[in-house]
């Protein structure tokens, strides 16, 4: 799962290096797009609730189980997305039962829909997903899924104005999260600064 | 009319610590001993499934010995209050202290005004960060609240626990393989029998680890330890 570092205010870029991907357990991530407040809390609460319901039962949700309860939660902010504020998030999971990863999206209503192969959603989601539509194979390895998820959101950067691209400057590149059988893994930001790097001296070449 | 008769406090009171005594006497017993690493929590559990040991927060367990439906609500309810405070406020404002003060509260009132005080007695340990030194706190049925260092022991036989470790080295210094020996060789001694690696509960808080510092030791890792 990987996503941008920008934040929207208006015309007006609010943060440059907020992160949209979350760690919710051992097992599962979980991507935000919307307004940034609610959407932050939201991933917190989740977070939280799943934490919190393993050490209640003693047993971790099934990856349905907490695709659900997100699914719960963002109907829970219905009345508010009707006043603007939208919460559309990503559900990433790895699921321990059919061994296999599986990934949720959602609908402002909580209505919760299985995505095959591969997803993306906020301002830029529509380019970033026409990316992965040209790229994507079943059988791809960690490396290349990495540089076709920072090429998504770099091609989502340049059409979108909501998308920010990598900051060489700053030196602020996309928060990138493996999600995997052995647990949750964040990427190491010199290997994410690198797969930026290579995209750009590519392109650097065609042009 | 039938004349309500009088009970002096003194008298009520003890009829109910007698009470929750013998309750507790029946149940079996928990260990809990600080060593270089950590906290280790160890009980005699025949059970799988059901626990006598539970994560309560990133480095905060609790333990409970007595009638299991009472202390289960008492673990539920701890986990309440830290997973609510944590989200309130900041997850490293979630002390052991506060909760076993909660939970002294909670128990020491049930135990004056309710007709019958619960049969429980439970551990809330916390490992330190660093260097910070840990915290055992041990809460009685009648909610009275102890600060222990080292060793803490509750359940059945907890006063010949304490007497087989009166005799005994427990230096915090110990490693892990060695404070799980000597815990298993104590619960051994009182219950007369040589426990399995199944008839028991084991868990640990490790210091190292960051966020959430609670691990289960099941029975294959129990093996090789207690082995080694």
């Amino acid at each position: 799962m990987a996503g941008d570092r920008q934040a929207t205010e208006g015309f007006q870029v609010s943060s440059r290096r907020i992160d949209k991907v979350f760690r919710t357990d051992q097992h599962s991530a979980i991507a935000i797009a919307g307004a940034a407040g609610p959407a932050i809390e939201l991933a917190r609460l989740f977070q939280i609730e799943l934490e919190h319901y393993e050490k209640l039962e003693g047993d971790i949700l099934s990856c349905e189980g907490k695709a659900n309860k997100l699914a719960q939660m963002v109907r829970s902010n219905l009345p508010m997305a009707f006043q603007g504020l939208v919460v559309v998030p990503i559900f990433g999971g790895y699921d321990l039962k059919r061994r296999e990863g599986r990934i949720f999206k959602y609908d402002v209503t909580g209505g919760r829909y299985e995505e095959i192969e591969y997803y993306a959603v906020g301002s830029g989601g529509k380019d970033a997903r026409d990316t992965m539509k040209l790229r994507y194979r079943r059988d791809l390895p960690d490396t290349d899924a990495l540089k076709i998820a920072v090429e998504a959101l770099y091609n989502a950067a340049e059409e979108d104005v909501g998308t920010g691209g990598p900051d060489l400057i700053r030196g602020i590149y996309p928060t990138v999260k493996m999600i995997t059988e052995e647990g949750v893994r964040d990427l190491e930001e010199s290997q994410i600064a690198e797969a930026c790097r290579a995209l750009i001296a590519s392109r650097r070449e065609k042009a | 009319m039938a004349l309500p008769y009088y009970v002096s406090p003194e008298q009520m009171m003890a009829d109910k610590a007698e009470y929750a005594k013998k309750g507790i006497a029946k149940g079996r017993s928990i260990v809990a001993m600080e060593h270089a690493d950590g906290i280790l929590l160890v009980a005699d559990n025949p059970s799988a499934s059901l626990h006598k040991i539970s994560e309560m927060y990133d480095r905060i367990a609790f333990a409970g010995a007595g009638k299991y439906n009472e202390y289960e609500i008492l673990r539920k309810a701890g986990i309440r209050h830290a997973d609510l405070k944590g989200y309130m406020y900041s997850r490293e404002d979630v002390t052991a202290k506060s909760l076993a003060n909660a939970y002294s509260q909670t128990i020491g009132s049930i135990f004056s005004t309710d007709p019958k005080p619960l049969e429980v007695e439970i551990l809330v340990v916390e490992v330190g960060e660093g260097e910070k030194p840990n915290e055992i706190y041990r809460i009685s049925y009648d909610g009275s609240i102890i600060d222990e260092r080292g060793v803490a022991v509750v359940g059945g036989k907890s006063e010949n626990l304490l007497t087989f470790f009166k005799g005994r080295s427990t230096a915090s210094s110990m490693p892990l393989a060695d404070a799980l020996k000597l815990s298993v060789e104590a619960l051994d001694s009182v219950t007369n029998q040589k426990l399995a690696p199944e008839g028991l509960e084991v868990a640990v808080l490790e210091r190292g680890r960051q966020g959430r510092t609670f691990r289960r030791i099941a029975s294959s890792e129990l093996r090789t330890l207690l082995s080694s």
